[in-house]
């Protein structure tokens, strides 16, 4: 399994979670696990998800997404997990 | 697994602390492109390079957007020239035509800088070393992105001080060669003493006749990092202060390494090292100089600068060795003038000096970096800059090196704009009593009683 982190952040609005799943069931990118909170009207999301079975490399995904999040206003990453796991666990 | 708050405090290295990984160079042996026809040989380094190094760019840019950390630069460095063009090379100009060969593949495969037109002579020299140190300033005015270095000494071999003063002359015609651009030819030229063989920071990069025929080095950053973490830590005692240097070291160290495995594993090419170097960049916050200051100094230059940044070094290292496989190349903090912008401020309140920079030197990874100096400074005080940094790396066993700029037609008060990553400088004065009798003694400083371990 390839895991991938997204994280989406920026001004609440209506349709965030929307937009960013519609893309991911699009590509076949399978949800594993969100966490999500709005402190002060912030809007702050972080998913784990499974890009081992889409058609379109991790590069080009985290492409698109970044474009996605510009047209909404959000600012959206997608990163392959180990740059986090060797950052933090030994 | 993996949960938010490191999720984002990763992401805020990135976005805000300017963490980057600052190089992938891909060191590339040429030894087996020698010919004593030199057509041949400018074929075959064109044709090894872009053979060997076509996909670097892209894999890099791809990484970088898979794991979403900038990498800044990808480069190339190759076996010292001197070593290649012997066999073929009659004049200057015979090298000169390496160089732009060198030019010539950096472009085509899209790298930014080339390391390796180079000579190490730090006992002695060959006469095609010296064709090749007397045809640097050509070399450097006429390519873009070749980078030079001569190693002039070292712990074992002591100080070739013949090197020393025609380096002196070489850096000042490298100036003239290229005064119309503010004698630019002078940031990619270092003189080096005890130079590293898998160093994959420019302009010293070269691959190290030691090496495999192609290995992937690269050299990570993150002053800025450093430096906000360190906020955390204000007013607090020297263990709390180092304990919170080598957490951050150690993570951003282990960005490097995971940079390194994966180009090295994409490219099919082996892993050399990671360089744990602090490496400024003149943007606002990606400064050695402000982890100084945050460490407790009004400015850079003030009393207890060497200690701090002493410090500093060792925390770096300490931090950064258990997060890669293989540390190598300069590994420390950098503390080049016109690349840091607190450096630049602290030169120009006059808080610091050339020679506190060189007290600097003594503990710091490199030596005299990207310096400017007056334009009329004589040849023989830049080989007494040379040779001084030459001693405290002879002596101390470790890496020191002088790139400075003596920019024609300027003088102390003015300054001078490089551009990009190489950013500006005030010109600095330097001490004007003659050195020209000591330098004029040529032969060689022997190497000292403690490079004596056999």
């Amino acid at each position: 399994m390839k895991k991938t982190i997204i994280t989406v952040v920026g001004n609440d609005t209506v349709g965030i979670i929307a937009k960013v799943c519609t893309y991911l069931a699009d590509n076949n990118v399978n949800i594993l696990d969100i966490t999500q909170t709005i402190v002060q009207g912030y809007f702050n999301m972080m998913m784990v998800t499974d890009t081992s079975a889409s058609a379109k490399d991790s590069a080009s995904l985290a492409r698109e997404l970044n474009e996605l999040g510009d047209s909404i206003g959000v600012v959206i990453h997608c990163q392959h997990e180990d740059i986090f796991n060797k950052m933090h666990r030994i | 697994m993996i949960n938010m708050f490191e999720v984002n405090e990763t992401n805020k290295m990135i976005e805000q602390e300017n963490l980057d990984v600052r190089t992938i160079t891909m060191g590339i042996s040429l030894l087996d492109c020698i010919d004593s026809d030199l057509e041949k040989v400018n074929e075959n380094i064109y044709n090894k390079i872009t053979k060997y190094a076509e996909n670097l760019v892209e894999t890099g840019d791809k990484i970088a957007m898979e794991y979403g950390i900038p990498i800044v630069n990808k480069r190339i460095s190759v076996t010292p020239i001197a070593l290649i063009g012997g066999a073929a090379c009659r004049s200057t100009e015979d090298f000169v035509s390496i160089a732009k060969t060198l030019d010539r593949a950096a472009k085509t495969v899209g790298v930014n800088f080339i390391g390796g037109y180079s000579a190490l002579v730090s006992k002695g020299m060959t006469p095609a070393e010296e064709l090749l140190i007397r045809s640097i300033p050509q070399a450097l005015a006429v390519t873009e992105r070749v980078c030079s270095s001569v190693n002039v000494g070292s712990t074992r071999t002591g100080i070739n001080m013949d090197a020393v003063r025609l380096m002196g002359e070489i850096v000042l015609e490298t100036a003239k060669a290229s005064r119309d651009q503010d004698s630019l030819g002078c940031a990619k030229l270092v003189v080096f003493c005890n130079a590293p063989d898998d160093n994959p920071f420019m302009a010293g990069a070269f691959h190290g006749v030691t090496e495999a025929d192609c290995i992937i080095n690269v050299g990570v950053s993150g002053p800025g990092v450093v430096k906000t973490a360190l906020q955390k830590v204000r007013g607090k005692d020297f263990e709390t202060l180092c304990e919170m240097i080598k957490r951050t070291a150690f993570k951003v160290t282990r960005v490097g390494q995971l940079v390194a495995r994966e180009a090295s594993r994409r490219l099919g090419v082996p892993f050399g090292i990671v360089d744990l170097s602090l490496a400024p960049t003149p943007a606002i916050g990606d400064s050695v100089a402000e982890i100084l200051e945050e460490i407790g100094l009004e400015r850079v230059g003030a009393p207890g600068t060497t200690a701090a940044l002493a410090l500093l070094n060792d925390q770096v290292k300490k931090g950064g060795v258990m997060a890669s496989a293989a540390v190598g190349g300069l590994s420390g903090a950098f503390i080049p003038v016109s690349e840091d912008q607190g450096m630049i401020d602290a030169v120009n309140l006059g808080a610091l000096s050339l020679e506190k920079l060189e007290a600097m030197t003594c503990v710091c990874s490199v030596g005299l970096d990207m310096i400017a100096i007056p334009g009329d400074t004589k040849a023989s005080t830049i080989s007494g800059l040379i040779a001084d940094e030459a001693a405290i790396g002879m002596i101390n066993q470790k890496t020191t090196a002088v790139r400075v700029i003596p920019v024609i037609g300027k003088g102390v008060g003015e300054t001078v704009e490089f551009g990009g990553l190489l950013g500006y400088a005030p010109i600095m004065p330097v001490n004007s009593f003659s050195c020209e009798a000591f330098v004029d003694r040529g032969g060689r400083i022997p190497a000292p009683i403690h490079s004596f371990k056999n």
